[in-house]
């Protein structure tokens, strides 16, 4: 079982993996029926409480949870918010058990937060990105779209390109992915690879260009702007040239191998415009996977007696 | 309290052997092509897990006295029951019902039929696919204490039980073999 709260790809097994996997496929059926709400989780109350911008895995979540008939409310740490009048995270997180949610789905920018959160209050805690340590359920749909066309995952060829010490996705799904038991590179300059990457599992490289023949799956991380000011590389044209998906790298895959992306996109930088509305682009499907997944995973925390999970 | 999975099923008695099995769905198939004068609009729905392979045999039954191809799917309830929060997640199977049922007769396919919850459930996951003209019940067995005022259409057997006996319904194509048997959890 997945236990009480979802914290990081660490707690999962490789059998949990497919229960989630499995539950979604069935979930999926929904989204293509005229009436696309199932009763399941009635009554149920579920937060989205955003700390960082967010759009797909907010607007993700919503859904997810609205199609099994919770209700959802969304708090957004911004200007409108209680937290502009310095209510402190402990303090949000009380107000919001004090008015009986069942879960709380938590992006923060600092790493543990929901760990923390966890510790506080009795609802379900659900990650949906903590600073640069976890994002799981971007994990679990990315496993979910990749078994769409690969259906095993033994000895699949992943590489993870770009950004990785900033990344969450990339942790979240490296730990995923060697569950699974794909073959994991890491892929990128060094400054961007943490030295601790090699416990994770996967293997280390830092071109691009002679690993493209092998590989099933090329996951392009996004290029956070911000970073340029770091001088971590030298800039986004140098990183366009060495690490940047285009067509002629492309070229170079095999004829089944997929190009994924977590959104949102610099077109232009990690992928080029054309790759990204290629045939082997799966970035949308990624997306609609996503709903399946959350549902799979809101019923499968959500859907017991509150009494008896813990 | 234990889950009843987990506790032994001590056997008092089978009630249905293959043979016996296999005449009462032959006897349900005729009655529900009786019933709806013919197979027009007529589709064969089974309720996971052991209604389905039920409602497949049905279906082909029907196709091969009356020489008309049936649509026949299956039907996970799971989502829609009434004690998700008691029982717990459970695992999902697909769901495949045929094409469009508006304006279709539906006829629902179960193992046991005993408090009514499951076809309570299956109504409404019906209702979410469509609007049929009519919903019926066809079940190997009914063996009563019925919770809710449903009725079955057509019934292999009437099996008067007791609260505490338990009924279970093997079928071939999951458990090796058909059989209906009785007994209790110790």
């Amino acid at each position: 079982m997945i236990g009480k709260h979802l914290l990081s790809m660490d707690q999962l097994t490789k059998e949990d993996i497919i229960e989630i996997l499995d539950t979604a496929e069935s979930l999926r059926q929904v989204t293509d029926r005229p009436i696309k709400k199932l009763p399941t989780l009635r009554g149920r109350t579920v937060c989205n409480l955003f700390y960082e911008a967010s759009t797909r895995t907010r607007i993700s979540f919503e859904l997810a949870a609205k199609r099994l008939s919770a209700d959802v409310i969304n708090f957004s740490a911004d200007s409108k918010s209680s937290v502009s009048k310095g209510e402190s995270f402990k303090d949000t997180a009380w107000t919001l058990e004090a008015m009986g949610v069942d879960a709380i789905i938590v992006r923060h920018g600092s790493s543990g937060a929901p760990h923390q959160l966890a510790k506080w209050v009795k609802a379900h805690v659900l990650n949906a990105g903590d600073g640069a340590h976890e994002h799981p359920t971007q994990a679990l749909l990315d496993l979910f779209s990749i078994r769409e066309r690969f259906k095993e995952f033994d000895g699949l060829k992943v590489a993870i390109v770009g950004d990785v010490i900033h990344s969450r996705v990339a942790r979240s799904n490296v730990k995923g992915l060697v569950t699974m038991g794909a073959d994991v590179t890491l892929v990128g300059p060094a400054t961007l690879i943490p030295k601790e990457a090699r416990s994770w599992g996967a293997k280390i490289e830092h071109e691009l260009d002679p690993l493209l023949a092998d590989l099933d799956v090329c996951y392009l991380l996004r290029v956070q702007k911000e970073r340029q000011n770091e001088q971590l590389f030298p800039s986004l044209r140098e990183y366009s040239n060495l690490w940047g998906l285009d067509n002629r790298r492309m070229s170079k895959m095999h004829k089944d191998a997929l190009v994924m992306h977590p959104g949102p996109m610099n077109r232009g930088v990690e992928i080029a415009a054309d790759v990204s509305e290629s045939e082997r682009s799966i970035i949308l499907d990624q997306v609609s996977n996503g709903l399946s997944v959350r549902m799979s995973l809101l019923y499968l925390m959500l859907g017991g007696n509150e009494g008896e999970d813990s | 309290m234990a889950r009843a999975e987990e506790r032994d099923f001590v056997l008092k008695a089978q009630v249905m052997s293959p043979d016996d099995v296999r005449r009462a769905l032959t006897r349900v198939s005729h009655e529900i092509v009786e019933r709806n004068k013919g197979t027009d609009d007529l589709v064969i729905v089974g309720i996971r897990t052991r209604g389905a392979p039920l409602a497949d045999r049905i279906a082909t039954a029907i196709a091969g006295f009356e020489g008309a191809d049936l649509p026949s799917g299956a039907l996970d309830v799971t989502l829609y029951r009434d004690d998700v929060a008691l029982r717990g997640p459970r695992s999902l199977e697909a769901t495949t019902v045929p094409g469009d049922i508006d304006g279709r007769v539906v006829v629902l396919v179960d193992d046991v039929l005993y408090t009514g919850r499951t076809i309570r459930a299956a109504f409404d996951a019906v209702l979410d696919m469509g609007r049929p003209k009519a919903i019926r019940l066809a079940v190997l067995v009914d063996r009563g204490h019925r919770e809710f005022p449903i009725r079955a259409d057509h019934v292999g057997k009437n099996l008067p039980t007791s609260a505490e006996e338990v009924v279970k319904v093997h079928v071939e194509e999951i458990d090796g073999e058909d059989a209906v048997l009785i007994g209790e959890y110790r």
